[in-house]
């Protein structure tokens, strides 16, 4: 798992260091000027946004071939530890599409969606900056102080963001949200701090090596996992997740289903993969979890009166595949372990690039209506073709259905499931797929309906809908370019 | 020589020109029937272009990998050129009709598109080499034909479309899970490689025989295997076009389709037999045959007496295949060509009368014939070789399905045969008696006066060509080339041992 990890000692030091502080300050830069310059239009910010892009290609090319790179840096009487293999740069280059596209959509939305006030507006580049950064921080750090800052930084970038529309409930449900953020963060320092008093150093390729099984190992990864699947709403600490997106701005929402609960399950994964490697009883427990966040979010989801609430609540479910990747790696054969492994990750990018599209497409649809209920989306399909076809290419790839990336991701966990004879887990997969079409399609139902009222409606910006829409196309297709993101997972993490 | 390229153009045909349709706007209908029919058109070509390389050898394997041990591939063989040919041609006639058919109606970008993605994805069916294919161009098959179903949009429709998910996604989800399993145990099987599953050994035979059972499972959802048909009678509250390409090529066939892949290549017909399960299979079809024919009977409307006409009909195909020997085999294989055209016949006559009469139910046909003789001379084609009478293509089928019954020692299938083809008799004859022989009452329930003929000539069009090859198939049985000719090729070269 260390070799999987890009953790191996044998791992060849990063050439130029300066590639990965570009990788992080350039989002953070970015914000900072727009907090500035404001953008008011679009193309000004696909332009800057194009630039962390190229940031990472050059990460890209420096890793190019290898298998992996680490790095060190001294920093008075700290020593910080990085790492780059695939996954990270899978993890990178995703964050930075989505990150990407979520700036690209916000200009135009900020300037329909009448209620966004301008102070909130004002803070939204530089907090959408900070946020980027440290999810980069989070895919690169190979040390528990690194993580640590990365976590912190994220989650109250994150709560700032939420917070921006500045109405009653989105004060109330972002509130909540920060004190459960803060809760979790409270767990995960403990579980630091505890892991840092018993074996004295925090990179992870040395506690790896060093951490003993025992009371203190497994209280510390007890409070480290129970605060991360707080921060990550894995059920059953989920409930905070739907009020928030049900308030927060579109393009916001977009980028937290997309990639922040996602760093937080990065986190708790990697750290029982290497603290706990044999815990199979406890993954099987988290393996529980899973099954049930798929049913409970599908239930939900399906039972959503809201738009935004269901594709949240859908994030609950999607969250228990990803949850699976606990029983099947952890204490598992190598074959089992290794389609687990890569069905993780593309189950992952899938959901990621998915839900993205999907709340776009959501924020397009309720802002052409003007009614945030499912109701109001009678005869959608006539009058708004686009953004239903964005959402409905999206819903694809939730549901698993192919040619979409979740199909390929699904495929490889119920062969990693099949292959292991793990019954349950197919289950698991089984029943999540059916909920997710029944709650997915409920929505299609509504589009259908001919005989709809003549609702007052507004045109939204192409723009809008064609960002929505790429994004949904490549969730949708990417399922069977998959070759290339495994390749990348098995080439530059190297083989186990 | 590999030229994998042919076979990706021949999917790219449909599967591209659905997105340009959908970029049109709804009102130029002119453009969006010329883009439609020249795709259908190309289509047709390129697939006649597939045949006749086929027949001097070419091969046209197009294939990459997916994730490791997994490939997406498109292969040519005999069978899935059958079926791409059945389904080029029915697209190109049912785009004619279409064309016709919605002329005014609201959503006809939706539609034209939607049912663009439907046919591509019935091409990719026929030319897929591997189950992963397979399956993922069977759900794009789920996904593209759930808008025609409920295009109407009104609640009968949409409540239709709920069944129809329920059935198919889950009938999809249990085929995944079989075919995941499938992989689970011998890695990618290519169509054809059958000899990488007879290998196993008996001892895999227990698992082989649930994994079939599985399968069968999950295909039997669309090609309405009782009890799994109950979404097909429902899903005809959609346009007629859709109606006929669903039943004659798109949905029900891709079923059918699927089984007798499973059976000829993923699994081979020895080791099918040797595991027993062929008297399953010729059992399950004789209920469905039956079960099917006497709902007909009891049917008061003309679409729903096809659509569980389609359910009995369909079986035949895997009746043919549960008899181990030339003749059921070439009986199942030739019928999946044959009920196509004469099904897709009958719903275009359906359809006519609807639109131009406004008759929906048997009762108002009486006198139909002489208002419209063309379209009931077309129905007349269709039922006449539903029930099996010379020399119409029905009558091909029964016939080698008799035939392979007394070969495989079978006997009471035959008696199957019988008493289906009098139950045909029952439910079609007083049709006919009532188009033909009975006066009409003067006026119809809903006259539209659509063109210069009988009706419009773009719903006359097709709906006589088809009626034309599905006696033109049983006529010329035995030249080169006819659906015959092809089901014996396979039969006997690739088939059988």
């Amino acid at each position: 798992m260390i070799e999987r990890l890009g953790l191996s000692p044998a791992t060849a030091p990063l050439e130029h260091q300066a590639a990965l502080w570009v990788v992080l300050g350039l989002p953070l830069l970015l914000g900072a000027l727009g907090a500035v310059v404001r953008p008011a239009r679009t193309w000004p910010v696909v332009v800057a946004g194009m630039l962390p892009l190229l940031a990472l290609g050059w990460l890209f090319a420096e890793v190019a071939g290898g298998a992996g790179r680490s790095a060190v840096t001294e920093f008075g009487p700290l020593t910080l530890h990085w790492r780059i293999n695939g996954l990270t740069l899978l993890l990178l280059l995703l964050s930075g599409v989505i990150a990407l596209a979520s700036a690209i959509y916000a200009p135009a939305y900020l300037r329909e969606d009448v209620e966004a006030s301008s102070r909130g507006q004002a803070w939204f580049w530089p907090l959408l900056g900070l946020l980027s950064s440290s999810l980069m921080l989070i895919w690169l750090a190979a040390d528990l102080l690194l993580l640590y800052i990365g976590l912190e930084l994220m989650g109250l970038t994150a709560v700032g963001l939420m917070l921006l529309p500045g109405k009653a409930e989105a004060l109330v449900a972002g509130l909540r949200y920060l004190l459960l953020a803060l809760v979790g963060s409270l767990a995960f320092l403990l579980g630091v701090a505890l892991l840092l008093g018993a074996w004295g150093r925090l990179d992870l390729a040395g506690l790896a090596e060093a951490a003993e099984p025992g009371a203190p190992l497994w209280v510390a990864v007890a409070l480290l996992s129970g605060g991360l699947l707080l921060k990550a709403a894995a059920f059953p600490l989920h409930a905070w997740l739907a009020p928030v997106h049900a308030s927060a701005w579109i393009p916001v929402s977009a980028l937290h289903a997309g990639l922040v609960i996602k760093a937080s399950f990065f986190i708790a994964l990697q750290l029982w993969l290497l603290l706990v490697p044999a815990a199979a009883l406890a993954a099987w427990a988290m393996g529980g979890l899973a099954g049930a966040a798929v049913i409970w979010g599908g239930v939900m989801a399906w039972r959503s009166v809201k738009l935004k609430e269901m594709v949240a609540w859908s994030t609950v479910s999607q969250l228990g595949y990803l949850l699976l990747a606990f029983p099947l790696l952890v204490g598992t054969g190598s074959a089992v372990a290794d389609l687990a492994w890569q069905g993780t990750w593309l189950q992952l990018a899938a959901h990621g690039l998915a839900k993205a599209a999907m709340f776009l497409a959501a924020g397009n649809l309720i802002l052409a209506t003007g009614e945030s209920r499912v109701e109001g989306l009678a005869g959608a399909s006539r009058r708004f073709p686009i953004s239903l076809l964005s959402f409905g290419m999206a819903a694809i790839s939730l549901v698993g259905l192919p040619p979409s990336m979740g199909f390929t991701a699904k495929w490889l966990l119920l062969h990693a499931a099949l292959a292991g004879g793990h019954w349950p887990w197919v289950a698991v997969l089984a029943v999540g797929t059916l909920l997710s079409a029944a709650y997915v399609f409920r929505i299609f139902r509504y589009c259908f309906i001919e005989d709809a009222p003549e609702y007052e409606f507004r045109r939204v910006p192409l723009g809008m809908d064609a960002i929505a829409l790429l994004l949904a196309l490549a969730a949708l297709l990417l399922g069977l370019a998959a070759a290339w993101p495994v390749t990348l997972l098995r080439g530059a993490g190297g083989e186990p | 020589m590999s030229q994998g390229w042919l076979p990706v153009f021949t999917l790219a045909t449909s599967l591209l020109v659905a997105p340009l349709i959908l970029l049109l706007p709804e009102r130029a209908g002119r453009a969006r029937a010329v883009v439609n029919l020249a795709a259908a058109v190309l289509k047709l070509l390129l697939v006649a272009l597939l045949v006749l390389g086929f027949y001097q050898g070419r091969d046209y394997t197009f294939g990459f990998t997916v994730v490791e041990g997994v490939s997406f591939l498109l292969q040519v063989d005999a069978l899935g050129l059958m079926f791409a040919g059945l389904s080029s041609l029915l697209w190109l006639a049912t785009t004619v009709y279409a064309i016709g058919y919605l002329e005014d109606s609201p959503n006809r970008k939706r539609f034209f598109g939607f049912f663009s993605l439907c046919v591509a994805s019935t091409v990719g069916i026929a030319l897929a080499g591997n189950l992963f294919t397979f399956l993922l161009f069977y759900e794009l098959l789920t996904l593209s034909t759930y808008p025609l179903v409920v295009h109407r949009g009104h609640d009968k429709a949409l409540a239709a479309g709920k069944v129809y998910l329920r059935y198919t996604l889950t009938g999809g989800l249990v085929l995944l899970l079989g075919v995941v399993a499938l992989h689970a145990l011998v890695g990618d099987v290519a169509f054809g490689q059958r000899e990488r599953l007879a290998d196993l050994g008996p001892e895999a035979h227990p698992m082989l025989s649930v994994l079939f059972l599985v399968l069968l499972l999950g295909l039997g959802v669309k090609a309405a295997l009782v009890p799994l048909h109950g979404w097909l009678p429902r899903a005809m509250v959609a346009p007629a076009p859709v109606s006929a390409l669903l039943h004659a090529v798109a949905v029900v066939k891709a079923g059918a389709f699927g089984i007798v892949r499973l059976v000829y290549d993923v699994y081979g017909i020895s080791l099918v037999h040797e595991l027993g399960l062929l008297t399953l299979l010729s059992v399950v079809a004789t209920v469905t045959i039956l079960y099917g024919s006497v709902k007909a009977l009891s049917q008061q409307e003309l679409k729903p007496r096809l659509a569980y006409s389609t359910v009995s009909q369909v079986s035949y195909i895997v009746l043919g295949i549960s008899l181990f020997g030339p003749f059921g085999t070439i009986a199942g294989l030739v019928h999946l060509m044959h009920q196509g055209l004469m099904k897709v016949t009958l719903f275009y006559c359906a359809g006519n009368y609807a639109e131009e009469l406004g008759i929906h139910r048997i009762e108002d046909l009486d006198g139909a014939g002489r208002r419209m003789p063309l379209t009931s001379m077309a129905f007349t084609v269709g039922a006449l070789g539903m029930i099996g009478l010379p020399p119409i293509a029905g009558f091909i089928t029964k016939w080698y399905l008799g035939m392979g019954a007394v070969q495989a020692g079978m006997p009471w299938v035959i008696g199957v045969i019988a008493t289906s083809s009098l139950l045909n008799a029952a439910y079609f004859l007083p049709i006919l008696h009532r188009l033909w022989f009975r006066q009409g009452r003067g006026r119809w329930p809903e006259e539209r006066r659509l063109g210069r003929y009988e009706t419009s000539a773009w719903l006359l069009l097709p709906t006589a060509a088809t009626a034309l090859f599905s006696i033109l198939v049983g006529l010329l049985a035995g030249v080169p080339f006819s659906p015959l000719d092809l089901a014996t090729f396979m039969a006997t070269k690739e088939y059988l041992p």
